[in-house]
């Protein structure tokens, strides 16, 4: 019990070691990543204030207008500004992902951990079945899917994060492994702890670094799979701002060497630069800390 | 020479029980139908007689596990059925709307990889010939950046670049029947440049992993103590023992060329199977895009399993089992 009871507080200075450690080893490139990300989310939640015009407000009677003072990079096909698209298209691209992303982590680190504590036949079955379905590409298990039940915001958002999950459900099992075979899981079975308290209070933190890498990594996917089917014609459907479906609306511009097809293009890859280096070096840190015990 | 016949054998059923699964789950999704379908797919104006026909036409009249084994039993002959584009008196098979157009992909597909492997894998060995330099760095960098952009926008750069500013290839790759050498190349350089651009950093990274992964051994040491150059180091030592997870990441790769190109089929309006699913997942052709996806799935495990027979062959300690 001693022990037990000098655990949090060498924990919390651990904690608060180990934050002094990583921002000291904090590159530059994470700071601009995280600058990245942090201009986005200004943008995305402000959206309404920062834009000049509304989302589907059409401002000149000209399709694909030039850039002027007062349409900052010109119109699109049905005479709306693209700077307050772009602009909206934050919100509605880094919302739905979110959504989208929380879904895939809800689902496979429950469903992951919860086969990795209970072991034996739950956890053949359920691995049969996710192992089946990474055998299809994502890509196509999500067009298969929306061929069946449709193209809505909602629908993609859960088939997306269902997608996603199986991914999440094996990194989620295999590290959870490690930690079910720990005294302390042992000790709160014994206990006679419920599932939910095993899964959620024994286990679930201690792989918590692990799932925010891949937090960050799941969120960069989902951006780039949700413009990928927008730009196809097959996500977000107008006249809701997305980047993807700006590219789309916007694509024959670039035969007369306009470069607005690339600006939406550029925001989605910018906003995944961004998260791939503050991931990457979240990744460098934690395996870099790992070695310091 | 027996031990390996079973191992082989048994990743091969292994493979065939994953594509029967996969088949269960794609062919399930159309019992997942919600009711309106027919409606969704005959417009609103459809008459209840027209959607009892249409029900009975494409047979959710009869049990699913009679359907399920008709279904497969057609796939394995090669036979999908027919489109729900078809009408009576204009029927259209899944097959005649595929076949040519997987022809087209396996074509894109086959010239990326011809360049994309080989290329990947020589800079990954500069890289880890080379490791921490300059150049190690900057292949760092484009990795990172590279697995971030979205395909179309890489395409798009390119368009702009050596279709519009500098007219050297076509943005678009129509294909027609005997075409000339001279004109195939310009018309597929375009599509066959990118997906080269998006699949190359992947393999380069992994092949550099798994250079410096095995250099880190005894024998290694051995040989860099004999005076072996650096780069013998690397070719005759390393890449033999590092070859398992180099076919797996060009496998992973390889199957993603054939997917990956649904988007790089549309920007180059190339007809490929890539675009033959997407239109038949937007007007919900529910058939065309179970025989696509049943398709994707066995090229996807095929890859995989040639991987997997790479890695057994060309480690000793699997090849003779104890």
């Amino acid at each position: 019990m001693k022990i037990l009871s000098e655990h949090p507080a060498t924990n919390l200075k651990r904690s608060s070691k180990t934050i002094a450690v990583i921002l000291r080893r904090a590159t530059p490139s994470a700071w601009f990543g995280a600058a990245i990300i942090f201009l986005y989310v200004l943008v995305a939640i402000f959206a309404s204030h920062i834009a000049p015009y509304g989302e589907t407000e059409v401002v000149s009677s000209v399709p694909y207008g030039p850039w002027t003072q007062q349409t900052f990079l010109g119109t699109d096909q049905l005479g709306r500004d693209v700077f307050s698209r772009l602009i909206f298209g934050a919100r509605n691209t880094i919302g739905i992902s979110l959504a989208a992303t929380m879904i895939t982590f809800v689902v496979g680190v429950s469903l992951g951990i919860t086969a990795a504590v209970l072991g034996g036949s739950v956890d053949m079955v359920v691995s049969r079945i996710v192992d089946a379905i990474m055998a299809l590409p994502q890509l196509v298990v999500i067009l298969v899917m929306l061929s069946v039940v449709g193209s809505s915001v909602f629908n993609l958002i859960i088939l997306i994060g269902i997608a996603g999950a199986t991914n999440v459900f094996r990194l989620a099992r295999s590290v959870s492994l490690n930690v079910t075979v720990m005294d302390y899981v042992e000790d709160a079975r014994m206990r006679g702890e419920s599932l939910v308290w095993i899964v959620f209070r024994e286990v679930l933190p201690n792989i918590l670094p692990t799932l925010v890498a891949e937090f960050g990594m799941r969120f960069c996917f989902v951006v780039l799979t949700i413009s990928a089917l927008s730009f196809l014609g097959l996500g977000i459907q107008p006249p809701t701002a997305d980047w993807g479906a700006m590219v789309r609306e916007s694509a024959t511009l670039i035969s007369y060497g306009d470069v607005t097809p690339l600006l939406p293009a550029a925001a989605i890859a910018v906003l995944a630069i961004g998260v791939n280096f503050v991931v990457d070096w979240f990744l460098h840190c934690a395996s870099g800390l790992r070695d310091d015990h | 020479m027996h031990a390996i016949l079973t191992t082989i054998f048994e990743r091969l059923a292994m493979a065939v029980l994953t594509l029967l699964i996969v088949s269960v789950l794609i062919f399930s999704s159309v019992a997942l139908l919600p009711g309106d379908f027919a409606k969704a797919v005959l417009g609103q104006s459809a008459t209840p007689a027209t959607v009892i026909a249409f029900e009975q036409q494409i047979g959710l009249d009869r049990p699913a596990t009679e359907r399920y084994f008709d279904w497969l039993a057609g796939a394995v002959r090669g036979d999908f059925g027919n489109s729900f584009a078809s009408r009576p008196g204009a029927e259209r098979r899944v097959v005649d709307i595929i076949g040519p157009r997987l022809r087209n992909t396996l074509t894109l597909a086959g010239l990326t990889a011809a360049i994309a492997i080989p290329l990947a894998i020589s800079l990954g060995l500069l890289a880890a010939l080379w490791r921490n330099s300059w150049y190690d760095r900057i292949i760092n960098a484009a990795t990172l950046t590279t697995i971030s952009v979205p395909e179309f926008f890489v395409a798009y750069v390119l368009i702009l670049l050596l279709a519009v500013k500098f007219p050297v290839f076509r943005s678009l790759s129509t294909v027609r029947p005997n075409m000339g050498m001279v004109e195939t190349v310009e018309n597929l350089a375009l599509p066959v440049l990118t997906l080269t651009l998006v699949i190359i950093a992947h393999m380069m990274r992994m092949t550099r992993a798994a250079i410096i992964g095995v250099l880190g051994s005894p024998y290694v040491e051995m040989a860099k103590l004999k005076g072996v150059s650096p780069l013998k180091i690397v070719l005759r030592h390393a890449l033999p023992n590092a070859l398992a997870p180099i076919a797996s990441v060009v496998a992973f790769n390889l199957a993603y060329l054939i997917v990956g190109a649904v988007i790089i089929e549309v920007v180059f309006v190339y007809p490929g199977i890539g675009q033959a699913l997407v239109d038949a997942v937007r007007t919900r052709d529910v058939p065309v895009v179970q025989a696509c996806a049943l398709l994707f799935a066995l090229t996807y495990i095929f890859l995989n399993l040639i991987a997997d027979l790479i890695a057994i062959g060309t480690n000793p300690r699997l090849m003779h089992p104890r």
